[in-house]
């Protein structure tokens, strides 16, 4: 399993950065794994605001889909769009340019109770 | 011993020896005692012979179509289905396979299933079409709670033509129980196409039409969809009776985003009411919010074409309490059947079986409005049905047709309390000069 | 099998052929309305011999089962009997209008009242409609039923259904549309339902359980009565999701054991033709308290004879006009011919197949569950210390003649392989299944690339869905 030694992760396989002002996220390298081939993503629109949480999205395989959740508060700056067509890209390199979005985060504070890359590790052998 | 029960007792020792039981009864023993083997009274086994001439004589107290000239429609259609389409569509490796999980021993089904999507494809102007639901009314009713997922669940209002299907409009309100989502646009029987129109806001997920209405009439639909998007929601055409296609503009042109019909036209017969065919169609943007199963082309090891079930995140063996529908046995072999119709009446078929229903309907119309005391108060263009002015309740008129060998149309004060005494006319392909001639004979008569 | 690929229809399509016959217009030409007619309809052009051997090769395409054993888990493969489709089409059941007079149709009517009685009884329920037009359409009418019983109360504060993870996919989408939540159960070792964790979720906040008895691990749930008990006093309701119900005819009778609603499919249990994904028919049965809030109409007797009536409290229509009819003629059919001693070997034959048949390829593909099964069981489909994975044992039968059994599910199990033989099968035919998957289970080992490889026979090989996804074709662009 690959890891992004700068992001932090959550439970549900999803990671985030932060990039300057902004904060980015993406599925995680064991996300894409366990999805298989991903073959579509429906992102949330840039102005949206979510909470907490909140379920931006879904990632969908040929045999399974999930709900991307966002794990701090924010508005979407920036959607990658390019993913939209070619969704393939979150397999093949899933912390670098298949970043999903750019967002501007309501409490910073929340990106430190993320998982750091140690603990995801050990949290995803645990899970299996 | 049944004759679908090939276990001898010879069988059954072996089976349970190898089981390690000594009787079968022994099998059930986690079944509660006191619940286990009730009696079941019910008429004991009858041969094959016996069967079907309780079901002949059965068939004796109906009096079928097949005898009676019928000029009734209303949602369900009369048409000839040539013999070769329900010849091919019995064959038993069609009837007797399910859907389609395994594709490469599928492709039977598969590939009829794509050609039935590309065919209604065709002829309802639209980008896709699922693999079929129950029946016309159960698709409207997904395509309401489609344009609401679209709407992200946002839009809460579904606005609805009065001049829509009864029934289509009772199944929506049962699919959609009461605070769920505001369906209105029908309060007012009378309300037309200017009055949705004025209901149109930023809260609308859908405005659905009949498109030719209950009634038979055609709609001016220049501007509609315009008026639709303008607020963002989407329009559903309901595309009834759905033969009308072979003759008029497909919904698709006039900017329909979902087109739902009863398929039950094309070749499955009356059946007195199903099993049917629920048509869906929309556009290629919103396909992943589309509900039901979808057949999509592919390759493959060697670069072969072939055919899968596609697209199935979206469902409910997947996607569990978040699918777009809980849908999964749908009506495939009537898909399959619509399909080899379609294939078989071909672009010639469709267009002079729909021209002979229109000619028809309008000499029929002609011939009832030059009666003394009816009228055919049907403004505008029609296809096939027209609205008759009658001079008796029309289950009056419907009993003395009866006794002519004549099944009447439908009686529109049941669904439209302002109707009185109007009767819903319908004509198709099967009704010919002399069966028409007939029918204003016998009117004239009664009235 | 055919092998062959089959042109699609547009591609033998020429110019100018015709396969139909229509007789002459015979009346006057009407000028048709302008600005309302279509430019084109570019549907297929063929001949009815193109049309005949078209559809003949693309049945040949297919696995059915008028020719091969086809165990597939869950749906009921059972032999679809000849006179059903006899009795369907004879003329005065078929064609006829859904909207005649009722007088004119008495015959209808009838057939549909007698299949009520007969699935009241079968069941152990006061009612039934028939009118849902599939197993996850009556389920859908279930829970609305339960839904418009709560609410017919005053009981308003209940909106939370407990599934057990065992369930059919459709039982949590059916509860979705309805407008619940869903909490989902685990199960215990021996695949019932826990009753520790249904404990602990049962309060004054519970619609119901939708129970799946037999399970989808093929296992009769050994505390039904305390499940159903415990659901009651909390003043829930029990759905009886009756896909399974071919394992318990004259066996025992849900009613009996506490469902309040349940939903048949009379395309598995009653033996009519899955038609490649439906037409089915999933009819509902409820207790004398919930009789009122039925679909409908419904058939009913009066001394002046057959007639259509909707429930009082209805929850509505579920569809147009009254159910799949042409699948009531074949059902009805069957129940007629099996009589109750009929139904009852039927499942006794079934469940006797069943267990046969796991003591055969247990050996080999481990159960998951060891316990006597009722009409299905649920193997391992992988093989331990190969990299054989189910869908390669799958694709193999495929080549050995049979179609595989459903794979995957349920969830619960890893590399699930569920297998549903039927009654209808011979002890030759399991033995000859068995003996396939032994071969397999050898090949996993001495020849995997043959494994990996299949299917062989078929005119397509393993097909590439993740392209299918991407980029979806979904019609012929021509």
């Amino acid at each position: 399993m690959k890891l992004d030694k700068d992001a932090r992760y959550t439970k549900e396989h999803e990671w985030i950065r932060k990039e300057g002002e902004l904060f980015i996220y993406g599925i995680s390298d064991h996300a894409q794994d366990q999805l298989s081939d991903i073959v579509f993503l429906e992102p949330p629109e840039v102005g949206d605001s979510f909470a907490q949480g909140d379920s931006i999205g879904v990632v969908e395989s040929v045999k399974a889909a999930s709900d991307l959740y966002l794990p701090m508060s924010g508005e979407i700056v920036k959607v990658n769009d390019a993913l939209v067509d070619a969704p393939e890209i979150m397999n093949s390199d899933p912390y670098g340019e298949a970043w999903i979005i750019k967002f501007k985060a309501s409490d910073p504070a929340e990106f430190d109770q993320l998982m750091s890359p140690e603990d995801y590790e050990k949290y995803t052998q645990e899970e299996e | 011993m049944s004759p679908y029960l090939p276990q001898t007792e010879n069988d059954r020792r072996t089976m349970l020896e190898t089981i390690g039981l000594s009787s079968v009864e022994e099998l059930f023993e986690d079944v509660p005692e006191q619940h286990r083997f009730p009696t079941l009274n019910l008429p004991g086994a009858v041969s094959e012979m016996e069967i079907l001439n309780e079901l002949y004589g059965m068939a004796l107290k109906n009096s079928s179509t097949g005898c009676y000239a019928t000029f009734l429609g209303a949602g369900a259609y009369n048409h000839f289905v040539p013999s070769a389409v329900p010849a091919m569509a019995s064959r038993g490796e069609f009837l007797t396979a399910y859907t389609p999980y395994q594709p490469e021993v599928s492709q039977g089904t598969l590939q009829a299933a794509f050609e039935y999507q590309s065919m209604i494809a065709e002829l309802t102007g639209m980008e896709v079409v699922n693999a079929s639901h129950y029946d016309g009314a159960t698709s409207m009713a997904e395509a309401a709670i489609m344009s609401h997922n679209v709407g992200r669940g946002k839009r809460n209002k579904i606005i609805v033509s009065p001049r829509v299907d009864p029934q289509y409009r009772q199944v929506m309100r049962t699919y959609l129980p009461a605070g769920q989502l505001l369906i209105t646009g029908d309060e007012d029987l009378n309300a037309g196409l200017g009055d949705l129109k004025a209901m149109l806001d930023g809260e609308t997920a859908c405005l659905i039409v009949q498109n030719p209405d209950f009634f038979g009439q055609l709609l001016d639909v220049d501007g509609l969809a315009e008026a639709v998007h303008e607020v963002g929601a989407l329009l559903v055409v309901v595309a009834n009776p759905i033969h009308s296609l072979g003759l008029l503009k497909p919904p698709g042109e006039y900017g329909a985003d979902i087109v739902v019909a009863e398929g039950q036209p094309l070749g499955a017969g009356l059946n007195f009411g199903g099993p049917y065919l629920g048509v869906f169609a929309a556009t290629m943007k919103h396909v992943r919010k589309m509900p039901g199963r979808l057949v999509g082309e592919t390759v493959d090891v060697d670069g072969a074409r072939g055919f899968v079930l596609t697209l199935a995140p979206r469902e409910q063996h997947i996607r569990r309490e978040k699918a777009t529908s809980n849908i999964c046995t749908n009506q495939g072999l009537i898909a399959l059947i619509a399909g080899m119709y379609l294939a078989y009446m071909g672009k010639g078929g469709m267009q002079n079986v729909a021209e002979i229903c229109y000619h028809r309907a309008h000499y029929a119309a002609a011939g009832i409005d030059k009666l003394d005391r009816y009228q055919v108060i049907s403004s505008g263009h029609f296809f096939n049905e027209f609205v008759v002015q009658c001079p008796k309740p029309v289950d009056e008129i419907n009993q003395a047709l009866l006794e002519e060998g004549i099944l009447g149309g439908y009686d529109l004060q049941l669904d439209y309390p302002e109707a009185v005494n109007q009767m819903l006319v319908c004509v198709t392909e099967m009704n010919d000069r002399m069966q028409i001639d007939r029918l204003i004979q016998v009117l004239g008569q009664i009235g | 099998m055919r092998n062959q690929l089959e042109p699609l229809i547009f591609e033998i399509s020429s110019p100018g052929r015709e396969a139909f016959t229509l007789p002459e217009l015979g009346v006057p030409e009407v000028q048709l309305p302008e600005g309302y007619t279509r430019q084109q309809l570019n549907l297929p052009e063929v001949s009815e011999l193109d049309f005949v051997r078209h559809y003949t090769h693309l049945s040949q395409m297919n696995y059915s089962i008028d020719t091969v054993f086809y165990p597939l888990g869950s749906c009921t493969m059972k032999y679809n009997p000849k006179v059903n489709e006899k009795a369907a089409a004879i003329e005065g059941l078929s064609q006829v209008h859904p909207l005649q007079p009722e007088s004119t149709v008495q015959g209808s009517l009838q057939l549909m009242y007698e299949l009520q009685e007969a699935l009241k009884e079968i069941a152990g329920f006061a009612a039934v409609s028939l009118q849902p037009a599939a197993g996850a359409h009556g389920e859908f009418a279930g829970v609305l039923i339960m839904r418009a019983y709560h609410e017919s109360r005053g009981d308003s504060k209940r909106t939370k259904m407990l599934i057990p993870d065992s369930a059919h996919g459709t039982n949590p989408a059916s509860t979705a549309m309805s407008g619940y939540t869903v909490v989902e159960l685990p199960s215990d070792e021996r695949g019932n339902v826990d009753l520790e964790a249904l404990k602990q979720e049962c309060d004054d906040t519970v619609v119901g359980l939708m129970l799946t008895n037999p399970n989808t691990l093929g296992l009769f749930e050994e505390h039904v009565l305390e499940v159903c008990e415990t659901i009651h006093n909390c003043g829930g309701l029990i759905y009886g999701d009756g896909a399974n119900l071919n394992a318990l005819m004259g066996i025992t009778r849900p009613g009996d054991l506490g469902i309040d609603v349940l939903h048949f499919n009379l395309h598995k249990t009653f033996s009519t033709p899955h038609g490649g994904g439906g037409p089915g028919s999933g009819p509902v049965g409820v207790t004398e308290n919930l009789a009122p809030f039925l679909p409908g109409p419904i058939a009913a007797k009066d001394d002046d004879g057959y007639k259509l009536v909707l429930p009082e409290q209805s929850i509505g229509r579920m569809k147009a006009f009254y159910g799949n009819y042409g699948v009531f003629i074949r059902a009805y059919t069957y129940i007629r011919m099996m009589g109750p001693d009929g139904l009852r070997a039927a499942s006794e034959m079934a469940v006797l197949n069943a267990n046969y048949l796991k003591a055969r390829v247990a050996p080999h593909f481990p159960v998951a569950v060891e316990r006597t099964c009722m009409h299905e069981f649920v193997s391992h489909g992988d093989v331990p210390g190969t990299d054989i994975i189910t869908l390669d044992v799958a694709k193999r039968l495929i080549d050995l003649g049979f179609h595989p059994p459903t794979i995957y599910f349920p969830l619960i199990v890893h590399d699930a392989l569920m297998i549903e033989p039927t009654e209808t099968e011979s002890k030759e035919t399991l033995d000859a299944f068995a003996v396939a998957m032994t071969r397999i289970a050898e090949e996993a080992r001495t020849n995997p690339q043959v494994l990996h490889d299949a299917p062989h026979i078929t005119p397509v090989r393993r097909l590439d869905e993740a392209q299918a996804a991407r980029k979806p074709v979904l019609c012929y662009k021509g």
